[in-house]
């Protein structure tokens, strides 16, 4: 019997975003096909993993998600050149945890002051994550923004709410901007064109979908993320044409199931591998959606990603 | 060739009766060429029609059964490339490799894991009840003896996978009223494996090295009259495996191509021999279609994170999964812990409760039904407003468990504090952080 591999007609691209501006600046984007579907079309810039780093030692974290990090949890700076040195990261994503009003609250100049720091010490692509407070990532990333003025970071998360504000000061400053909106492709568009329409260039944006990891709504992510592709790619949606980032690690590690012990629960088998494999297959999942850019924590999780994306992309 | 919904419509009998629940017999002819309505369900229709239509209405993923009664595996029937357009039908299995060449020990703890390893969720138990028995040792008797302590010492459905004729023959007898699927016809012995799945009524996997192959494959079986097929496409490295189940599901609902319009299986088993790997390349493959997947092993670490992946990606995307109403008691609360309440949107529950796990203060969680809506939605709907908490709450039994009166509402719906305490005289109404992240500080400082 005759057999022709049907093909998906599409008509758009994702936008190639270069991200940071030393030699060791990364591209991302550039899709004309689903993720991985190489056989419709291109992925020219395959998904890259960036490390966190905290700008405070972690609380609570599960023994496993510590232990690759012993004795720089500390240090911001030393973490971000661990991740670099011993974990081949490629881009450090800086979670400015410090600053949550909730929590220690730390002003914004001091936390600048850090970002700064950890700038001043890594040559690849920095991005830099507030706590989701507006009026305080108002604050914060602005200060930021300006300390770090000739460094090219990646901001994020700007939302409705405080867009203007950080868009502007990133805008000022030449930093590119993380668009983040609650699992709603319509609200992720709609925050797209204000920040085009405030004056952020197109090849200073890429789009957070908000995630969730396995067992805490991930289908929901996924639903979204791979709709948001079907319009950029099939339906010409210019607006949503831009390369997806992913900040799945620390939606993975607070869940009770990575953290449970086998001793208190046999049949959940190992804590470590566990807590790997949530990260790891969380974001497979992601990454089987759309995802361009995904926020890691444990080093084994990362490689067994890059190893999925090695293997998927073979010739 | 699929027909048009025209081409249906001329064959039916246009008297728009309705019988079929459609308003119209246009309507009806619609549904049949989208694969999303069933022929049988028109009475009127003519023999002569029935049989032009056969080949169109039939679902463009055929639906197979593996195994008997309540716990038979049912795969295929889908009918979407994404799971927004409608949903994803039958999850897919995953099964347990089990060798005749491995002690009697090792078999029996391969069973006991398959059923020991099941995991409560949402009101729901997952579990993979699935066994791969392979021949090994190519001893037909050591097979059929395989079968036989599988079927006595399990409920497992199973797939029996032999090259041998003569080995899978005795396998599929000593199993054949459990209706195992036989796995593979190829093309060197589909004539053999084909009369075998006849005799003894179990579904057949075809299995080929490449599409092309594997379709004229299935093309001999179906016209042997085998409808209960299952298709392995042979490729054992990720990036072929993965492109030829986009392929294969693609084309059956894209052009309807029936030869490879049939439930797959996968074997991560035979493509990495590391564990962790195994895992991953299992995860991509229940979002990416694969009707079986085959696993070296089952481990907790990797088996229920896989289970819950199966279940969050397989969710209706229509009907939000919800939990069951009612007190639920977190960290072992006495008379003067916190009650909060919440709704019943599974998620939210999921996300409260577990942060309410994390910061360790023993409190009490009253749930509220809400149809499956999260406490924003709900609110706005009506549904969790403080008329229809303060009865529930009041009725639920929590007064029987506390001393305090003090209830605890989430931050959105604030504006319900006035009415509920007008509800619940004696009561005093607090208002909690709005995202559940920020329970723990909240209920570290609170006070009975």
């Amino acid at each position: 019997m005759p057999f022709e591999i049907p093909k998906t007609a599409y008509s758009g691209k994702i936008k190639e975003i270069k991200l940071g501006k030393t030699a060791k600046a990364v591209t991302v984007g550039g899709e004309t096909a689903y993720p991985f579907y190489l056989f419709e079309g291109q992925m020219p810039d395959l998904p890259r993993i960036a490390m966190e780093v905290y700008d405070m030692p972690p609380e609570e974290w599960p023994e496993a998600a510590m232990e690759p990090f012993a004795g720089v949890t500390g240090d911001p700076v030393a973490w971000a050149q661990k991740c670099i040195k011993d974990y081949g990261a490629e881009i450090i994503c800086l979670q400015l945890l410090s600053t949550d009003p909730n929590g220690q609250n730390r002003g914004a100049a001091e936390a600048a002051q850090v970002v700064k720091k950890v700038a001043d010490a890594i040559d690849v692509p920095l991005i830099v994550w507030g706590t989701a407070n507006h009026d305080k990532d108002t604050e914060v990333l602005r200060t930021v923004a300006e300390l770090c003025q000739d460094k090219s970071l990646i901001l994020g998360p700007l939302e409705e709410a405080d867009h203007k504000k950080i868009g502007a000061a990133a805008i000022g400053y030449k930093h590119t901007v993380v668009a983040s909106t609650p699992i709603d492709i319509n609200l992720a568009k709609q925050l797209n064109i204000l920040l085009g329409n405030l004056g952020v260039q197109d090849s200073m944006l890429v789009m957070d979908p908000t995630v969730s990891s396995i067992g805490y709504g991930i289908e929901y992510c996924y639903s979204v993320m791979e709709r948001m592709r079907m319009a950029a790619l099939t339906q010409q949606d210019a607006k949503l044409q831009f390369p997806i980032i992913c900040n799945i690690a620390k939606e993975t590690w607070k869940t009770k199931e990575a953290k449970i012990l086998e001793k208190d629960d046999p049949k959940m088998g190992d804590a470590k591998k566990r807590g790997i494999l949530l990260e790891a297959m969380s974001a497979m999942v992601l990454l089987l959606a759309g995802a361009d850019v995904l926020i890691m924590r444990h080093p084994e999780a990362i490689k067994l990603v890059r190893e999925m994306i090695t293997d998927l992309a073979a010739k | 060739m699929p027909l048009t919904g025209i081409e249906i419509f001329k064959l039916l009998p246009k008297t728009n009766c309705q019988a079929c629940g459609v308003p119209t017999c246009l309507a009806f002819a619609m549904a049949l060429a989208a694969g999303k309505a069933e022929l049988a369900k028109c009475p009127h229709v003519s023999e002569e029609a029935k049989s032009k239509l056969s080949e169109a209405s039939a679902p463009p993923i055929l639906p197979v059964t593996i195994g008997t009664g309540d716990k038979a595996l049912k795969l295929g029937g889908e009918t979407v490339m994404f799971r927004h357009e409608k949903r994803f039908e039958n999850p897919p299995g995953i099964a347990i490799l089990i060798s005749d060449k491995m002690s009697d020990a090792e078999v029996d703890a391969r069973l006991k894991k398959v059923k020991d390893l099941t995991y409560e969720r949402v009101g729901l138990t997952l579990t993979a009840n699935l066994v791969a028995l392979k021949a090994e040792s190519g001893d037909a008797a050591k097979f059929a003896a395989l079968v036989g302590r599988v079927k006595a010492g399990s409920d497992a459905n199973m797939i029996l996978i032999s090259d041998k004729v003569d080995v899978l023959a005795a396998g599929a007898r000593a199993g054949a009223d459990k209706k195992p699927l036989l796995h593979a016809a190829t093309k060197d012995n589909a004539d053999a494996v084909a009369a075998l799945a006849k005799e003894t009524g179990c579904a057949v996997a075809a299995k080929a090295g490449n599409l092309d192959e594997l379709a004229s494959l299935t093309g001999k079986l179906a016209a042997a009259g085998l409808k209960n097929i299952v298709i392995d496409s042979g490729a054992r490295t990720v990036r072929q495996a993965f492109e030829d189940q986009v392929v294969i599901r693609s084309a059956a609902l894209n052009k309807k191509f029936r030869a490879l319009g049939y439930p797959t299986i996968v074997f991560p088993a035979e493509m990495t021999n590391n564990p962790m790997k195994e895992a991953m390349i299992s995860a991509m493959f229940v979002a990416k279609y694969a009707g079986i997947i085959v696993l070296s092993d089952f481990r907790g670490e990797s088996l229920f994170p896989l289970l819950v992946e199966r279940l969050n990606i397989y969710t209706d995307p229509q009907r939000p999964l919800a939990t069951k109403q009612g007190i639920y008691e977190i960290n072992n609360p006495n008379e003067n812990s916190p009650l909060m309440v919440t709704s019943n949107f599974s998620l939210t529950y999921f996300i409260v409760s577990g942060e309410i796990e994390n910061s360790k203060v023993p409190s009490f969680l009253y749930v509220k039904d809400t149809e499956g809506l999260s406490v924003m939605t709900s609110w706005a709907a009506g549904k969790f407003s403080a008329d229809i908490i303060a009865p529930a709450i009041l009725k639920s039994g929590i007064t029987d468990k506390i001393k305090h009166r003090k209830l605890i509402i989430p931050g959105y719906i604030a504006a319900e504090s006035g009415g509920l305490e007008e509800e619940m005289k004696g009561w005093e109404i607090m208002v909690g952080p709005r995202d559940a992240s920020h329970l723990t500080p909240y209920l570290k400082a609170w006070k009975a």
